[in-house]
Formats: C-alpha cells, sequence, structure tokens
C-alpha cells in the first residue's frame, strides 16, 4: 500500500468515527419546539452545503492553475472536486427538500437559495457533460477549465439577481446574535461540517486516484498502438 | 490595421456569409414561429394572464431560435478548414470573437424583430406602448445571448453533439440575464415603465453584460489558440 492510499484509509476511517459520534449526539437531542424533530436534518443540510461551496472554490482554483500551468495534475483536481461537490450539493438539495415537505408542505418552492442552488448544480453538471462529450485530453481540461470559470462567476449573479425577487428560506440560525440557535448545538453542527469536509476529502483524494490511473491506462494505450 | 477595423471586417465577412444563404436566419425564424404557434396551445392566448407572462415567453422564444444562429457561427468555418485560416490569420483573437459576436449580434436582434410584431399581434399584447425602453431591454439581453453564445459556439464548435452542447451550457449561465430581461419586457410590454421598482433589473442586465463580455475577451485567446 503506498502512502497516499494510507493517507485516504486514515482519513476515512476518522471520518466515519466523527461522523458515528456526531450522529449519536444528533440522535439524543431533543426535538425543536415548533418543528420537532425534523429540525435535525439542519446538521446534515448546511454542512454539506458548506462543503459543495468550499469544493467549488477549489475546483476553480484549480481550474485556473491548470489555464496557467497546463500542468494535468491541477485538471484531475478540478474534476475530482467538481464531481464531490456535484455530489454534496445534490445531498443538499435532497435534504432540503425532505424538511421543506414537513415544515411547508411542498417539496419545493422557487426561493432564493433553492433556485440559485438548483442552477449551481446545473451548471456544474454541464460541466460533466462538457467534458464527456470531448475526446482530446489537452482540450478537455482547457475548455472544461473555461466553463468552470464562467460557471463560478455565475453563481453570484445568479444568487443576486434571484434576491430581487422574495425569499422563504429561514435566515441563518447559528453564530448570530438573532439566531435562536443554543451554542452547544453549535458546536455539533459545527463537528458535522468537519466530519463532511474530512469525507468530501476523502471523496476527492479516491476520485484522483481513479483519474491518475485513467491517465496512466491512456498513455499505456497509446504506447502499445505507437508499437 | 487598427482593433476596430479588424473586427469590423469579421464581422461584415460573418453577416455576409449569412446573409447570402440566410440558412441560419431562416432556420431561426421559422423555429420562433413555431414556437409561437405552440404557445397558443399551452394557455388561453385570448386572455388577460397572457400578458403578465408575455416576457417570459418572447425571450424563450429568442433564446431557443437564438441558439440556432449561434451554433452556426463557427460551425460555418469548419467546411475547407477556415476556422485555422481565421486562426492562423494575423488578427487577435479578441478582435476575431468581437466580429464574430458583432455578427450574432444583428443576426439574432433581426429575428427577434420579426418576432416581436408577430408576437404582438397573435397575442394581441400592446407591445409598442414603451418602444424605446423595450428595444433598450432587447438589445441589452440580446447582447448578453450574443457574448455567451459566441464563446460557448467556439467551445463547443469541435465536439461531439455540438447542437446540444450549446443550449445546455449557455442557458444556465443566461440565467441572469434571461430573468432581468423577462421582468423587463413583461412590465413594458403592459405599459409599465423601467422606474424605482424594476430598474434593478436593469442594472442587473447591463451588469452581467459588461462583465461576461471582459471575462470572454480575457479567455477566447485560450478557446480559440488553446
Amino acid at each position: 500500500m503506498s502512502t497516499r492510499d494510507k493517507i485516504i484509509y486514515a482519513l476515512a476511517l476518522a471520518a466515519m468515527v466523527l461522523l458515528t459520534r456526531n450522529i449519536y449526539l444528533i440522535a439524543r437531542l431533543p426535538g425543536e419546539l415548533q418543528q420537532g424533530a425534523i429540525f435535525k436534518i439542519i446538521f446534515f443540510h448546511v454542512p454539506v452545503a458548506a462543503t459543495a461551496m468550499f469544493a467549488s472554490v477549489f475546483s476553480l482554483a484549480a481550474s485556473v492553475l491548470f489555464l496557467i500551468t497546463k500542468n494535468f495534475k491541477y485538471d484531475a483536481l478540478a474534476v475530482a472536486s467538481t464531481e464531490v461537490g456535484l455530489a454534496f450539493l445534490a445531498a443538499n438539495l435532497v435534504t432540503g427538500s425532505i424538511w421543506a415537505r414537513v415544515i411547508w408542505g411542498v417539496w419545493w418552492a422557487w426561493d432564493v437559495r433553492l433556485t440559485s442552488a438548483l442552477v449551481c448544480w446545473l451548471l456544474y453538471a454541464g460541466y460533466l457533460i462538457l467534458r464527456q462529450a470531448i475526446e482530446e485530453p489537452t482540450q478537455r481540461a482547457t475548455f472544461a477549465a473555461i466553463f468552470s470559470i464562467f460557471a463560478f462567476i455565475d453563481v453570484p449573479i445568479v444568487y443576486l439577481s434571484i434576491r430581487l425577487f422574495r425569499t422563504q428560506h429561514p435566515g441563518p440560525v447559528f453564530f448570530t446574535s438573532q439566531g435562536s440557535f443554543p451554542h452547544d448545538w453549535s458546536m455539533i453542527l459545527m463537528w458535522n461540517m468537519f466530519a463532511m469536509m474530512m469525507l468530501a476529502a476523502v471523496l476527492t483524494l479516491v476520485r484522483l486516484r481513479e483519474e491518475d490511473a485513467q491517465r496512466e491506462i491512456d498513455s499505456l494505450r497509446r504506447m502499445a498502438h505507437a508499437f | 490595421m487598427n482593433f476596430a477595423r479588424l473586427v469590423f471586417i469579421v464581422a461584415a465577412k460573418d453577416l455576409r456569409a449569412e446573409l447570402r444563404t440566410k440558412e441560419a436566419v431562416n432556420a431561426a425564424l421559422a423555429f420562433a414561429l413555431v414556437i409561437l404557434l405552440l404557445f397558443s396551445f399551452a394557455f388561453d392566448p385570448s386572455a388577460e394572464t397572457t400578458r403578465d407572462i408575455a416576457g417570459g415567453l418572447l425571450w424563450i422564444v429568442f433564446a431557443f431560435a437564438g441558439v440556432l444562429v449561434l451554433n452556426r457561427s463557427f460551425a460555418r468555418e469548419l467546411a475547407n478548414d477556415c476556422l485555422d485560416a481565421l486562426i492562423a490569420a494575423p488578427v487577435p483573437a479578441a478582435a476575431l470573437f468581437l466580429g464574430k459576436v458583432l455578427a450574432n449580434y444583428f443576426l439574432v436582434l433581426a429575428v427577434e424583430l420579426v418576432s416581436l410584431p408577430v408576437f404582438g399581434v397573435f397575442y394581441n399584447v400592446p407591445w409598442t406602448s414603451r418602444f424605446w425602453q423595450l428595444m433598450l431591454v432587447v438589445a441589452l439581453g440580446t447582447w448578453g445571448l450574443a457574448v455567451i453564445g459566441t464563446v460557448f459556439s467556439a467551445l463547443t464548435v469541435n465536439i461531439r453533439l455540438r447542437e446540444v452542447m450549446l443550449p445546455l451550457l449557455i442557458y444556465p449561465i443566461m440565467i441572469p440575464a434571461l430573468m432581468g430581461a423577462m421582468q423587463l419586457t413583461s412590465d413594458l410590454v403592459v405599459g409599465k415603465p423601467i422606474g424605482p421598482e424594476n430598474v434593478a433589473w436593469l442594472k442587473m442586465l447591463a451588469g452581467f453584460d459588461v462583465i461576461y463580455t471582459a471575462v470572454s475577451l480575457l479567455l477566447v485567446e485560450t478557446v480559440l489558440v488553446g
């Protein structure tokens, strides 16, 4: 086993232990006064959203670095973090939808955050579809990086524009003066955020390893054709 | 030769090529009319409520028909390796890009200006009541469509499923511009002028155009040359 594999397994183990602890703590929390048990979804809903956001920043940075250096390491990082971010954003949308069904009575509302999250999801899904459509590795990496930059710039504009409509999504409740979220709940949320980030890091590393293997296979195939 | 002249030459070349065959413009126009016809079955076309969604309908038509024009913009250059010749020509990538944007802009605008009166007649919408303000919105919205569409037309020209990829990639990116244009158009066609309530959308639309024109000019060299 290589050092990198050992790091992946160690991180995965740590993430699992931390997640188990968090789930145990969250399960033992009492129900909230008005929402009952469903409010506990916030302990996952918010951390996965933050993780997805981190992933998008990561893929932007990797994309820009690729365009500057033309090093395929960064392209692999960009695609790995975009894919993981997309999965986390999907988890965010699904948990939000479940919560909305119970509290609002509908699965979906065309609200600022929901809509911009969905647009964001579609943009990054488009990124992956674009990659699939291009054969040539350099062209694929370059075009994907350019699209990633366009997509990243779009997200704040989408958010601002949809803000001109009214919103019904609850505002932030933790670590703010108006919020009614007790401090130890905030701590659980922070720990779960940490757990999610670790999980995302593990998944990204696994995906990176896959990408490396793929590149090796491609180069071997090219060598075989050359003879 | 200076930059503006190069832009003009590329734009003139594209417009001339299109106007001699009219393949993209005719297709886009026919397509716009077909969608306008289809909408009449989707809801009661004589109802008062039609006016509330007029902006949305119009911009969906514009965006769908516009893509047909934009798809041809770089695909037209594939025959006889014209694209390679264009890129190899002593023209900066930014000038080539801006020239193509201008040509696409006028072509899409032409399709829109024909669709607008047809829409007004079919759906009994008094779209001329705020004519110049509406023209401003159409001009700004179309510029956004032309800029984003041209970049992605260059990006998708060599890839599989080109015709599908372009709309798939540009509509999500266009959402802020389309939202602004739809809101403003809906207001303007019922005679509500641009005022303090909706001027934010106009700023958003203009901001979108400025930001994406700048980003596109910055990245187009990478798209075309690699």
